[in-house]
């Protein structure tokens, strides 16, 4: 038996009254697969559910996608510290890989993202991506949802091109995709319609000078083409002196500001009960429930006041009938 | 215990460099501290624990005058292990020099001045690769130009071996790291000057115990630098085009089992770099026999220094020219490798150089170091009194060995922290800082270079810390790669056991099994902490490795944040001492006070026990060299610690 955990209420309670001191046993429970905590996690949601809280959580939930090795952890940096400055609390979800055969996972992403660790305003958590290749773990979304109640800025940063920020967008309020000059595959997944087009497309190593700026102008054409020119497109510079971060931190705000927030949130828990019932019950499953499609349609009838725990007995009752 | 004063401060290394000067010495040979390598004043927090620990202390010019007081300059050889910091140090030399009254031109000596091997292997890095290959040129123009007795840099494949380096890597990286420093130095000096640019750059080697195919490297390196000279850099002169290298044998292969069996690999590890004279080391270092257990005693040294002499003296070695001329094995392993090696250096080349390749050679590294390990564990490689062979007769040898390591007076860092704050307070600010502004303009324009203004700094007294915090400014802060992520899992059937028991684990606990392994303190040897994470990740645990250099503080937040189950630390500088008290004492105040925290270094078993007795929950050290056993030790603990019925041995 593994040591007590925290009551889901309390946890609940403690991020309600912005105690951020709450979040690594939040994710303790979150990412917990024994019996007991998955009541707890149900207790937990259920308490910081909109329903119980009267509104959407406040906090900026930001999907941080793209390629490995454009930069994503050094813009991260820059951007956490660009927010700390504007007194923003930051926790960061870091999603790393998994070892196929081990079940294993080496989270070293953590070490990329420079912070002051004694600064209670910022949160790093790593977790392994979990069996789903480029999926987001079940416990990510959660954590985002929860989180979300007491820090400002909740960043959910995966690493991929095509599904990954398809997954992020089903959690997020915000997506941006963070590319670098002259990779072409971006503007290629684009164009081909592979990769939805995100809400912030990030051009990093700006400091490459030509390069970097012909990237941008060749993202504007396309995102032009596909009749959306009002994407912004920023281009940035991690390294010294950095360049960028405050436009990309004012588009980011920019967007969510726009953002009819409860229909985003509510299109993501529904979402969220679906992968959850995925996970759980697998093909056959979603099958039973006359496929994805269907579901979503399905959930789309749902009262809107139902948390995601709620949802996914909906989707079980559902599945069984 | 035995205990014995490093240099620690310049005031007894100046004291110590006397005494051997008035013995005979003509030379001096400086190791720093890892504050002053890394570029941090005594007083950082970083530095806590360090300060004088495995070299003397050098914060400023004032230090470096009291560290040279009443030695004759123009008479020296002066050799500094010194790498990040190196422009530094040159600069504080060049100053000290000057008040002594003895020009530029007068000085002589080496700088080691090779960034390279510190990210892929030493760890005392302090600023990116490229702005670091910069101040490398630099100092190498300045020299060639003012100080040209001067041996600007000291290419070390040394290290590489010792992070895992196959043959054909040692060759291919070093070389490949060699080409980066000439391109570099090209744009920066009158061409006419290259060919005494290339022949002022020396090598370190390292020499295992396979040494007839240790000595075929040598041969091979030599054969591509000679080419590269010709080809590359059109060296004209065959003297400039000389493989000029010292070596120290390896390190590695050294085993804290029946260690005297030590005394046999160095002698053959000694044959690789003296059999062909063609290729013989300028200057060779010999480990102790007993090296993997402690500080060697007077007496351990000179059983090596004795080596050295029998071959040199008593053998017939040294009577006739080079013994592998013409013999087929030898040639054709030379091909081999050399053939080898330039399809790599190639691949390095394909990436963009050296530079640009740092990530990918360190990852090659790291799956060679794997690989190395397997084939032991698996006893495909054969160490003897390690994984064969193992049982012995009690040793009279090792009967009173008392495990003595470096400890140096804590005092000296309290005195030095006291006397780098009563420097600042007493120097001409407004000077320091119109210098140290002169220090970033001059950083930020590639065009110049950047010894004029690092020597005006020095003389106006800034310190180590202020001049690498304001180049750390313009050229950014640096995490080198880890490597480990990209290393290949080992064979399914090795690990199958230990899967099953973090499985069975993890569902005891809910989640997986979370284990962060960390380095804390300035401590930059990353092998072994690698070969951790890298087995732990096939065990089947989700591991948080972060790499070297992490302060308490750092350690405890990810501990706390990132919920793991249980905390290893890795401490090889001796600074087990200071900075494991202090990691427990941050975990407490970051709530994670009840995660058991195991360690790793070379750790005598007096120091263990107190360490135990302070809350480790368990000491490994060298002869710990199963890593399954030490995993499933490991998960044994959490298990034990969430109350999990442990398994029963397997």
């Amino acid at each position: 038996m593994s040591r007590q955990l925290p009551d889901g209420a309390e946890l609940g309670g403690r991020l309600r009254q912005h105690d951020l001191s709450a979040a690594p046993a939040v994710l303790n429970v979150l990412e917990s697969r024994a019996p007991e905590a998955r009541e707890r996690a149900d207790t937990l949601l259920a308490a910081l559910s909109p329903a119980a809280l009267g509104h959407e959580a406040p906090g900026h939930v930001v999907g941080v996608t793209g390629p490995p090795g454009v930069g994503k952890s050094s813009l991260l940096s820059r951007l956490g510290a660009e927010w700390r400055a504007r007194g923003r609390t930051v926790a960061m979800l870091a999603v790393d890989p998994t070892s196929k055969r081990s079940g294993g996972a080496l989270l070293g992403d953590r070490a990329r993202i420079d912070v002051d660790p004694t600064d209670p305003g910022v949160f790093i958590r790593s977790t392994a991506a979990g069996d789903r290749v480029g999926g987001l773990a079940r416990a990510t979304r959660a954590a985002a949802a929860a989180l979300s109640v007491a820090f400002d800025i909740v960043v959910i940063e995966t690493v991929g091109v095509g599904q990954s920020e398809t997954d992020v967008a089903d959690v997020a309020d915000s997506v941006a995709v963070v590319v670098q000059p002259a990779s072409g595959d971006v503007l290629q997944f684009l164009k081909a319609g592979i990769m939805e087009i995100p809400d912030v497309l990030v051009v990093t190593k700006s400091d490459l000078g030509r390069v970097a700026e012909r990237a941008v102008v060749d993202l504007q054409a396309s995102l032009r083409a596909l009749g959306a020119p009002e994407t912004p497109v920023v281009a940035v510079s991690s390294a010294s002196p950095p360049s960028g971060i405050a436009d990309l931190a004012g588009a980011l705000e920019a967007h969510r500001s726009g953002l009819d927030l409860p229909g985003r949130r509510l299109k993501a828990r529904r979402m969220h009960a679906l992968a959850d019932f995925a996970a759980e019950h697998g093909e056959r499953g979603v099958r039973a429930l006359g496929g994805r499609r269907a579901a979503e349609r399905w959930l789309e009838e749902q009262d809107p006041a139902l948390d995601v725990p709620a949802l996914l007995r909906a989707l079980e009752r559902k599945a069984a009938r | 215990m035995r205990t014995y004063a490093g240099h620690s401060d310049a005031r007894r290394s100046n004291e110590l460099y006397r005494r051997n000067l008035e013995k005979g010495q003509t030379g001096l040979s400086i190791a720093f501290d890892l504050p002053t390598q890394t570029g941090y004043d005594p007083d950082h927090e970083l530095a806590r624990g360090e300060v004088g620990k495995v070299g003397v202390s050098i914060a400023h010019r004032g230090d470096m005058h009291t560290l040279l007081e009443g030695i004759p300059l123009d008479q020296m050889n002066t050799s500094m292990t010194i790498n990040a910091t190196a422009a530094w140090l040159l600069g504080l030399y060049v100053v000290t020099a000057d008040e002594h009254g003895v020009a530029d031109e007068g000085l002589q000596g080496t700088t080691q001045n090779d960034i390279l091997k510190e990210y892929l292997s030493r760890g005392t890095y302090a600023f990116p690769p490229g702005p670091s290959m910069r101040l490398i040129a630099d100092t190498i123009a300045y020299t060639v130009e003012h100080i040209p007795k001067w041996n600007p840099i000291n290419i070390c494949s040394y290290h590489l071996q010792e992070a895992g380096a196959t043959p054909v890597q040692e060759i291919a990286y070093t070389m490949s790291n060699a080409i980066a420093v000439l391109d570099a130095v090209r744009e920066r000096v009158d061409q006419a000057l290259m060919g005494s640019v290339f022949g002022r750059i020396s090598f370190f080697v390292n020499a295992g115990v396979r040494f007839v195919e240790e000595h075929a490297k040598l041969r091979a390196m030599a054969a591509i630098w000679d080419e590269l000279g010709r080809e590359r850099y059109a060296v004209q002169d065959d003297k400039h085009r000389r493989f000029r290298y010292g070596v120290q044998v390896n390190s590695l292969g050294l085993t804290e089992m029946q260690p005297e069996n030590n005394v046999y690999r160095i002698a053959l590890e000694a044959l690789a770099v003296t059999l062909g004279r063609g290729t013989r080391a300028r200057a060779i270092q010999l480990p102790a026999w007993n090296e993997a257990l402690g500080l060697p005693r007077p007496w351990d040294q000179q059983w090596s220094l004795r080596l050295q002499q029998i071959l040199a003296y008593e053998t017939d070695l040294l009577e006739y020219p080079d013994v592998f001329e013409g013999s087929k094995v030898m040639e054709g392993l030379v091909t081999e490798l050399a053939d080898g090696a330039r399809a790599e250096m190639a691949r390095v080349a394909e990436l963009g150089g050296a530079v640009e390749a740092v990530e990918y050679m360190k990852a090659a590294l790291v799956e060679s170091q794997r690989e190395r390990w397997r084939r032991i564990e698996a006893r495909e490689q054969i160490v003897v009194g390690m994984n064969k062979f193992t049982s012995t007769e009690p040793s009279p040898l090792t009967a009173d060995a008392d495990g003595g390591i470096l400890v140096v007076d804590p005092e000296v860092e309290a005195d030095q922290r006291a006397a780098v704050e009563r420097w600042r307070a007493e120097r001409d600010q407004a000077a320091v800082d119109e210098a140290l502004e002169e220090l970033a303009r001059a950083a930020r324009d590639d065009s110049q270079n950047i010894m004029p203004a690092t020597i005006a700094a020095a003389r106006a007294g800034a310190t180590t810390g202020e001049w690498s915090h304001t180049l750390r400014e313009v050229f950014g802060e640096y995490r080198a790669p880890t490597g480990v992520g990209e290393a290949a899992a080992v064979p399914s059937q090795d690990v199958a056991e230990l899967r099953d028991e973090v499985e069975r684990v993890s569902d005891g606990l809910g989640r997986r099994l979370k284990f962060l392994v960390g380095k804390p303190g300035l401590d930059g040897h990353s092998n072994g902490a690698e070969q951790i994470a890298v087995r732990a990740r096939d065990a089947g645990m989700d591991v948080v490795y972060e790499g070297i250099r992490l302060s308490p503080s750092q350690i405890a937040a990810s501990a706390a944040q990132e919920g793991v189950h249980v905390v290893g630390l890795s401490i090889l500088s001796g600074s087990h001492r200071e900075l494991v008290p202090a990691v427990l004492e941050a975990l407490s105040a970051a709530g994670a006070g009840d995660v058991p925290v195991v360690l790793g270094g070379i750790i005598p078993e007096a120091d263990a026990e107190a360490l135990r007795e302070a809350g480790v929950a368990a000491v490994y050290t060298p002869k710990d060299w199963d890593l399954n056993r030490m995993m499933r030790d490991i998960v044994a603990l959490v298990a034990e610690r969430h109350g999990i019925d442990v398994a029963a041995p397997a």
